[in-house]
């Protein structure tokens, strides 16, 4: 079956079985390897991308899901070449260490913070429930209220 | 030559001197050229000829270090980046003496040769330090990893302690000097006269200024400077900045590259299943189900393992699935934990005997679990094997010993083996040397598929059934206590394994002993971050606030009046008191917790406060941590890693243990060994004190004392004492 979907603004036919999670049709088929494998059972995150502007985890969806749609990765949160608010609050508050859970975490938080624009703690801990094992959630709380111009949070 | 002994008469010859045979010594251990990283172009051709005659064509002024025309300088990391920020500290380091512009350094890990192993620098650093790790048991990561000599490693939070205090300052200052050198003899004039700053040299008397960049070619020519002067702490600049990551760009935009994006023409895919128990072996597989579904190529049987290579990741795995492979037990399948804690408790027999004249005795019995490292990125090996010649792609924490593994694997010499080192997605001990079976079976996997390059992907349930645990162990201790509630005598038995440091305790107690008891048990263990220390620091710190508590003192007070002996302990203990306003009134239901270890050469006192409802709901607050590492290099990534360790040690001793039932792993995935989250993680405030006491390590002291603080403050909090990890197995529920 061919799956028709919008990546990054860019159309794309994948033949690929409907079944395949998401996340394989991108990372393999089109090569976009910035969306990464954690888990594989949707608890850690690593996988996040957006399906219509919606923050979804993609090692369990299955690649049909997505037909017709737009899916937004990391590589196309900020189109040409810029960066996303929350890319920008990531790196002003120093977030990554190892790295490899934060392209999930901040489309999640690009996720959240297009619902919710401004959210309080409760709220960014009900919606970010990535996990990462640097352990870096302060610094993550701090950048999220960063980016949404909350306040002049620091990680200190 | 790989021994502490030889790491001894290496300090008694005088190589902790910059003495040009120190410098220039061909390669050679005795000479130990390579000890300092700067060697450079007068290596002998042949094991260590990297950097060879065509260095002053290439602009390469040392090992390490390469200026190029356009002023840029490239900064070569023998040590992975895993997460904590080393190649930019370390840059940082080299910079600082090169006196070169930030704006135009640049990093990269160095290739996976041996002209990079960095475990010469770690020699340099046992040099120094090793006598006094044995004087007092302190510091054995540096001791540890002198033993692994000739290994890229990076662990034992040792590289910027032992590679960059002992190679990247040595390599910008002997580049300085030969720059300088260069400038003024092209201007006849004295060195003394020219200065470097800011990647240019000057002679202020004549104005005249030439960049590094220009002057690179002709300082390459001149011979390396024998003693090149370091800078004094009061001068440095870079190292007095928090500097951005050079890393963290990359990781915000997908552009980090980690072993599992590594992508080749043709390259295919392996789903693996190994014996559930440890040393089993594949006793049958009918490989049918499986050859016949969409994009299998073939199923690659192996003595431990059965492997489905398929077009892509998804349909190996689902073609694995659909077998139903038979392996055997090793004659482990009555081992359950239950039965390692029954031989623990054996083997430990009764609590130690304290004097008989004492006026308490307070006894307890502690319990840690097996723990797994749970990296972020599941273990990942892409291999292609070509007749004798191989090329590897993965991420490891020592590369150069993963290329051995692999040639071993292959059955090909380690000189036909390439390997490149990706980013780590968490490293945790995980990717240390002895622990890459991931590199062995995926070599393996991809010489049966020779010559296409094949990427080995382990799932969640791989990486949490198949690691190198942290061990299990188990403490019975007993202490005494005299009238006025003072201190007599703290002596313990455990199992699971310890050292000087791990037990080492920093208080003037009239008596102590710590004896090691064995039970052997079948279980892969492994390296886990801040090894040995994160039992023994909870064995040993929740047990001296049990005597504080039974002579009825305050635990901050009762350590700190054992420290008159030990400044640095004292002063680290009492920032973090103060830091947590320690001795202030708190709701009901609150508490906080002291707790203090020095591990890698670094002393953290960390205070928890916690919040535990009348159900039994437990909210970690805040922790505070007082860290005393000497200076500091990058105080933001210092922090980092001390955030890290926290919150690392914090969602094991919440939450983490590996069960064992008929001899194998229960636990599969997040969902049953699962993490904390941000909702479930403190406040975080670090502070540290700068001393003159050697560069301490920062990846791992974070640990240890998480959770004896975390215990202690629910102890204040609620009267319920935890004695086993993880606390969630305690019911903290008022009585």
């Amino acid at each position: 079956m061919a799956i028709m979907m919008t990546v990054n603004g860019e159309a794309h036919t994948l033949d690929v079985e409907p079944e395949m999670p998401l996340l394989w049709a991108i990372r393999e088929t089109l090569g976009l390897t910035g969306t990464k494998f954690g888990c594989g059972i949707s608890a850690c995150g690593a996988c996040t991308v957006h399906l219509d502007g919606r923050a979804v985890r993609s090692c369990t969806l299955p690649v049909s899901a997505a037909n017709g749609k737009n899916v937004t990765t990391i590589e196309g949160l900020a189109p040409n070449g810029a960066l996303h608010r929350v890319q920008q609050a990531w790196i002003k508050h120093q977030v990554p260490q190892c790295g490899y859970c934060q392209p999930g975490v901040i489309m999640a938080v690009a996720g959240l913070l297009a619902q919710i624009p401004n959210p309080t703690d409760s709220e960014i801990d009900a919606g970010v429930t990535n996990i990462c094992r640097c352990g870096t959630f302060a610094r993550m709380r701090a950048a999220i209220h960063e980016a949404a111009g909350a306040s002049e949070v620091t990680h200190d | 030559m790989t021994d502490v002994a030889s790491a001894k008469k290496a300090n008694r010859t005088g190589l902790r001197k910059w003495s040009r045979r120190a410098f220039i010594g061909a390669g050679t251990v005795a000479g130990g050229g390579f000890l300092l990283g700067v060697a450079g172009f007068t290596f002998a051709p042949g094991r260590h000829s990297l950097v060879g005659a065509d260095a002053a064509a290439k602009g390469q002024l040392t090992t390490w270090i390469t200026i190029t025309p356009d002023n840029i300088v490239n900064i070569l990391i023998p040590h992975c980046e895993m997460g904590q920020g080393t190649p930019t500290a370390l840059a940082m380091m080299a910079a600082e003496e090169l006196e070169a512009d930030w704006s135009f350094v640049r990093v990269q890990e160095a290739p996976s040769l041996d002209a990079y192993a960095n475990g010469y620098i770690v020699r340099a650093a046992g040099g120094n330090y090793v006598p006094a790790v044995l004087g007092r048991g302190v510091d054995y990561g540096a001791y540890r990893l002198a033993e692994w000599f000739g290994f890229q490693v990076t662990g034992g939070s040792t590289a910027v302690r032992s590679t960059g205090e002992y190679g990247m300052r040595v390599a910008g200052a002997a580049a300085k000097e030969m720059l300088v050198a260069a400038a003024a003899k092209q201007w006849n004039v004295s060195v003394s006269e020219c200065a470097a700053t800011g990647s240019r040299v000057t002679h202020a008397a004549s104005g005249r200024t030439a960049s590094f960049g220009e002057l690179a070619r002709a300082a390459a020519a001149l011979p390396v400077p024998t003693s090149p002067a370091l800078k004094q702490p009061d001068r440095f600049t870079i190292r007095r900045a928090s500097t951005p990551r050079l890393d963290i760009p990359s990781k915000v935009d997908g552009t980090a590259k980690y072993a599992i994006d590594f992508s080749s023409p043709g390259m295919l895919y392996a789903a693996l299943a190994i014996a559930p128990v440890n040393g089993g072996k594949l006793l049958s597989v009918d490989t049918a189900p499986a050859d016949a579904m969409p994009g299998v190529r073939k199923v690659v049987t192996l003595d431990e393992a059965v492997a489905v290579v398929a077009d892509s990741f998804w349909r190996a795995r689902r073609a694995l699935a659909a077998l139903k492979p038979v392996f055997s037990d090793a004659g482990h399948g009555g081992v359950s934990t239950a039965s390692i804690f029954d031989a623990f408790d054996k083997a430990i027999g009764a609590a130690p005997e304290v004097p008989k004249d004492a006026a308490k005795v307070v006894t307890a019995e502690y319990r840690a679990p097996f723990l797994a490292h749970a990296t972020m990125s599941p273990m990942v090996c892409t291999a292609k094997v070509e007749g004798d010649h191989a090329e590897v792609w993965t991420g490891v924490q020592d590369p150069l010993n993963a290329r051995s593994v692999a040639a071993k694997a292959i059955g090909i010499p380690v000189a036909n083996v390439r390997l490149t080192n990706f980013l780590l997605g968490g490293g945790f001990g995980r990717g240390l040397p002895f622990n890459f079976d991931y590199v062995d079976l995926g070599a393996r996997i991809a010489k049966a598929m020779s010559p296409a390059p094949v990427k080995t992907i382990w799932t969640r349930e791989n990486d949490i059934q198949h690691d190198y645990y942290r061990g299990a162990a188990m403490s019975r201790h007993a202490g005494a206590l005299d009238a006025n509630g003072n201190p007599l005598a703290i002596h313990s038995k455990y199992t699971g394994g310890g050292n000087g440091e791990a037990v080492f305790m920093p208080y003037a107690i009239g008596a102590t002993s710590a004896k090691e008891k064995k039970a052997a048990h079948p279980i892969r263990l492994g390296q886990w971050r801040s090894v040995l220390n994160s039992q023994h620091g909870f064995f040993k710190e929740s047990f001296v606030d049990e005597m504080a508590h039974s002579a009825g003192k305050d635990p901050f007070e009762f350590r700190r009046a054992l420290l008159g002996g030990q400044p640095r302990f004292k002063a680290a203990l009492e920032k973090a008191a103060a830091m947590a306003n320690w001795g202030t009134p708190l709701e009901p239901g609150q508490g906080r917790g002291i707790a203090i270890c020095e591990s890698f050469g670094t002393i953290v006192a960390e205070v928890a406060h916690v919040a535990v409802s009348p159900e039994g709901r437990l909210k970690v607050v805040a922790v505070y941590a007082a860290v005393d590492c000497g200076d500091v290099v990058n105080e933001d990534t210092a922090k980092a890693q001390i955030e890290g360790g926290i919150i690392f040690a914090l969602s094991a001793a919440l939450l983490s243990e590996i069960h064992i039932k008929e001899g194998r792993v229960v636990e599969t995935n997040f969902r049953d060994y699962p993490m904390i989250h941000i909702a479930d993680a403190p406040t975080v405030t670090t502070a540290f004190l700068r001393s003159d006491a050697p560069l301490g390590g920062l990846g791992e002291p974070g640990v240890p004392p998480l959770a004896p603080a975390l215990v202690n403050a629910i102890h204040a909090a609620t009267g319920i004492r935890v004695r086993e990890l993880p606390i969630r197995n305690t019911s903290l529920k008022k009585a």
